[in-house]
């Protein structure tokens, strides 16, 4: 038997490890973020039946948009943009590979961040959506039509296209930012000369002409990091507002030497004046190189390369720029539905400033002016600020809107979203997610009519959310229900990459008018061919063409012959099906490169350089029929030098190539 | 004639405008495979898929079984029928106009046969282009099986229900049919009334 004391403490310690157990439990449970009630209702969508959203999330460092539907969360489609991808084909074919070009050479891969969909009177048209490759400035267009990338346009003196490609509310202007800014023009001279020769560009590319995407103009600022960026719209239509971080203008240890200023700036950008100053002649014209690639008629990529842009100093067009001062390294900057608020998220901040654009304009024609630097004048605080969000949560991001009066506000370091009241400035709700959300969306959340109801937060870290997958986990996106007074959480889904930010449009907008096979007979392609009579081979020096067509189930031709080791063989496959959702595959066994897709009454082409003797078989990689198994070819490979005369056919005797 | 029975014909040979821009008949394949719907509509002067793509689409199916691929082009009545349609709306007009009664009889019997001789005719092609299978490039073949469209009606062949329907235009000259029938029997009636008067 124990004796009292003994009893006691060991009582106590029960007492005390039960305690810890229900305290933890209930943490547990709470943590979990358990979804309850209906939720599983609310994101069911029945076989067959469609989901009401498009939600398109930026690929991240994967340089792909995928596409996933809302509530379900199911992934839709992968759309390649920036990388190549081979299982499609996408910068490997002879069509599509120029499309990659940039001032650089070859550039197969990028970090995507932000998609951005077209917009016509401040509301998603669902004509095009946009996104930005961050390491190698580009931007591209992907139609909607398609859900295929059709053009591509390199940005110049650029470095570090984070804050782009935000559109203008009729989609004359996409803007791109530079996060980093560098000698412009580029030249040899060391880092620590930062202050005197780096500078920073915001660049307006016009967006409204597909084919013709061009920098209308750029913008020649301090050398500052310039984040994100938001288009005015209603009142404020004309303007658009650029975050911006490190005006220390630190070039080494950011981390500490950028965090040094209270407060930043947003930087705002009256576009109009600045089309009235470029059409004033205020401009100049600066050499450059710059790649811009897109689609022709013939649906094969064209590469170009431009060699001078047209470059706007503040200085040389007054009350061009204006910069308002905000707190702790701004990053994300959103404007509210109706125009007048102008919304940031300070990495550091402990609330969230709200700058009333009403208030700016008085205050610019009232000079109520801090500072001026580089010729910009820096506004007062206090003269344009409409309220301070208090508690929104550490480290407030990125803001967007329901339509109903509210923002929602994602805050990275205490992992939540908070919702707010755009009347009082008052947080009205709050909710944990898991973990650590960078950029939220909700379908038209940028918008002048947001459609509301759900919201998606694209969290950076997973960790426990789903069965572990060794080191490298895929990203948690949280669907959070949003009709109600109080935020409830519906629905964790794993995305590609890392969706860094999303759009999402009512399927409705689009789903009708998509392109459900390419016709055969509109087919423009120099290689095509229209039917099996035309497929054949030709030779040319040491370049062989193919000129090949394929049908359920087979190629035509299926056998080729007089091959040499030292050709090139281009593959021109012509898909000749006119039926919705039947592709054909081509791959061929050890082609460097990738195989190839073939959309119905398209033509893509492979290059094949074989370089041993032997015979080698090509298949369809497309499960397209009962016999897609027998939908298959050989290629003979004679030595260099060979005799064996090119021949070709499908089924019968080899037809002998006329040269 | 009498007035009313004029502007029947009248009314039936203008009725049948309508085949020039309405399809006849329609044929429509349901499988699994095609949500969207597979078929294909017969007009007077050529066969059209319903979607695009279909006609090609149908063909594709077909070559499994070794049938022959419709080409529009080829099927000759498609190019008489748009001036069999032209004479009876011309005839149907002249009868009205001249208010003759034999006239009227004769527009209804030679629509008659023609209706008959169409019908039969289209049995004719099905029956051809379902019993005449290529076996030697034939994919699939099923012991006595064979790929004959219904006239009219549904029929299952293989994973496929096969449905054969007038189109509008096809019930329009069947109305325009009936339209000139009525017409008659008025006139014969009118005529035996009389006789017994």
């Amino acid at each position: 038997m124990l004796n009292r004391p003994v009893f006691r403490i060991t009582l106590g310690i029960a007492a005390l490890v039960l305690a810890a157990v229900l305290v933890n439990a209930c943490r547990t449970t709470g943590s979990a973020g358990l979804a309850d009630g209906d939720a599983a209702q609310r994101v069911y969508v029945p076989p067959g039946q469609h989901d009401e959203f498009y939600a398109f999330m930026s690929g991240g460092f994967s340089g792909n948009l995928t596409v996933h539907g809302l509530p379900s969360g199911r992934l839709l489609k992968t759309v390649p943009v920036f990388s190549q991808f081979p299982e499609n084909g996408w910068g490997y074919s002879e069509e599509t590979k120029n499309m990659l070009m940039t001032s650089h050479g070859f550039v197969p891969w990028d970090d995507a961040h932000h998609p951005e969909l077209s917009m016509t009177d401040g509301v998603p048209d669902g004509r095009w959506i946009f996104i930005n490759g961050n390491n190698t400035p580009r931007v591209a267009r992907i139609d909607l039509t398609t859900f295929e990338t059709d053009e591509i346009l390199e940005i110049p003196n650029s470095a570090g296209n984070h804050g782009s490609p935000f559109i203008t509310p009729n989609s004359e202007y996409l803007v791109a930012s530079t996060r980093f800014s560098v000698p412009v023009p580029q030249q040899d001279v060391s880092i620590d000369s930062y202050k005197q020769n780096f500078k920073g560009t915001l660049s307006f590319i016009r967006a409204d002409r597909p084919g013709e995407m061009d920098v209308a103009f750029q913008i020649l600022v301090p050398g500052y990091n310039y984040d994100l960026a938001h288009a005015g719209k209603g009142p404020s239509d004309g303007w658009m507002f650029f975050t911006s971080y490190n005006s220390e203008e630190a070039n080494t240890l950011l981390e500490i030497n950028a965090s040094q200023n209270d407060k930043d700036f947003i930087a705002a950008v009256n576009w109009r004046r600045a089309e009235e100053c470029v059409a004033g002649g205020a401009a100049r014209t600066m050499p450059a190189r710059y790649a811009h690639n897109h689609f022709d008629e013939a649906h094969i990529a064209r590469h170009e390369l431009k060699t001078e842009v047209t470059v706007l100093e503040p200085s040389d067009c007054p009350n061009l720029v204006y910069f308002l001062p905000t707190p702790k390294s701004p990053h994300g900057v959103d404007v509210d539905p109706t125009g007048e608020y102008i919304v940031a998220g300070g990495k550091l901040a402990t609330v969230i400033p709200v700058h009333s654009f009403r208030k700016m304009i008085d205050a610019i024609e009232n000079e109520r002016f801090e500072t001026v630097v580089d010729g910009i004048p820096v506004l007062q605080y206090e003269a344009i600020i409409a309220g301070e969000v208090e508690n929104p949560g550490l480290g407030p991001l990125h803001t967007e809107f329901d339509g109903n009066g509210y923002a929602y506000t994602t805050a990275f370091i205490s992992s939540e979203i908070v919702k707010w009241s755009l009347e009082t400035f008052e947080v009205v709700d709050r909710i944990p997610v898991y973990y650590s959300v960078g950029h939220l969306m909700i379908p038209g959340g940028d918008s002048r009519r947001p459609w509301g109801k759900y919201l998606v937060a694209l969290n950076k870290i997973t960790k426990d959310r789903y069965l572990p997958t060794g080191p490298e986990l895929a990203h948690a996106a949280q669907l959070i229900d949003i009709s109600g007074d109080k935020m409830r959480l519906l629905l964790d889904f794993p995305t590609m990459g890392e969706p860094h930010y999303a759009q999402a449009i009512a399927a409705d907008v689009i789903k009708d008018r998509q392109v459900k096979m390419y016709q055969l007979s509109e087919n423009k392609n120099p290689y095509a061919v229209k039917g099996e009579g035309e497929t054949r081979v030709e030779r040319n020096g040491n370049e062989v063409h193919v000129y090949m067509s394929t049908i359920r189930s087979h190629f035509a031709p299926d056998n080729i012959e007089g091959i040499k080791v030292g050709d090139t063989v281009y593959f021109h496959v012509t898909n000749l099906e006119q039926d919705w959702d039947v592709p054909h595959g081509f791959a061929v066994l050890g082609a460097n490169n990738a195989e190839l897709l073939i959309m119905p009454g398209q033509t893509r082409t492979l290059v094949w350089k074989p370089e041993r003797v032997g015979v080698f078989p090509f298949y369809c990689t497309d499960f397209c029929s009962a016999l897609h198994q027998e939908m298959q070819g050989y290629v003979r490979v004679s030595p260099a030098g060979s005799d064996v005369p090119l021949a070709y056919g499908t089924g019968g005797t080899l037809t002998t190539a006329s040269r | 004639m009498t007035a009313r029975s004029r502007i029947l014909l009248a009314l039936a040979s203008l009725a049948l405008l309508a085949v020039y821009v309405l399809p006849l008949w329609h044929i429509t394949l349901d499988a699994p495979q095609y949500p969207e719907g597979l078929g294909m509509y017969i007009e007077v002067n050529t066969i059209r898929g319903q979607n695009p793509g279909n006609l090609e689409s149908i063909n594709g199916l077909n070559h499994y079984i070794g049938m022959r691929p419709i080409v529009p082009d080829s099927i000759p009545e498609l190019k008489i029928l748009p001036w069999v349609f032209g004479f009876l709306i011309g005839f149907g007009l002249l009868g009205a106009a001249l208010g003759k009664r034999w006239m009227l009889t004769a527009w209804v019997v030679l629509f008659a046969l023609v209706m008959i001789v169409s019908l039969a005719d289209f049995y004719r092609w099905g029956y051809d282009y379902g019993h005449n299978l290529d076996e030697a490039t034939a994919i699939i073949k099923v012991p006595g099986m064979t790929y004959q469209p219904p006239l009219i009606g549904t029929k299952q062949m293989l994973n496929i229900t096969a449905s054969s329907w007038p189109a509008a235009g096809g019930w329009i000259a069947f109305g325009a049919f009936l339209i000139g029938l009525v017409a008659l029997v008025l006139e014969r009636r009118r005529s035996t009334r009389l006789e017994v008067a």
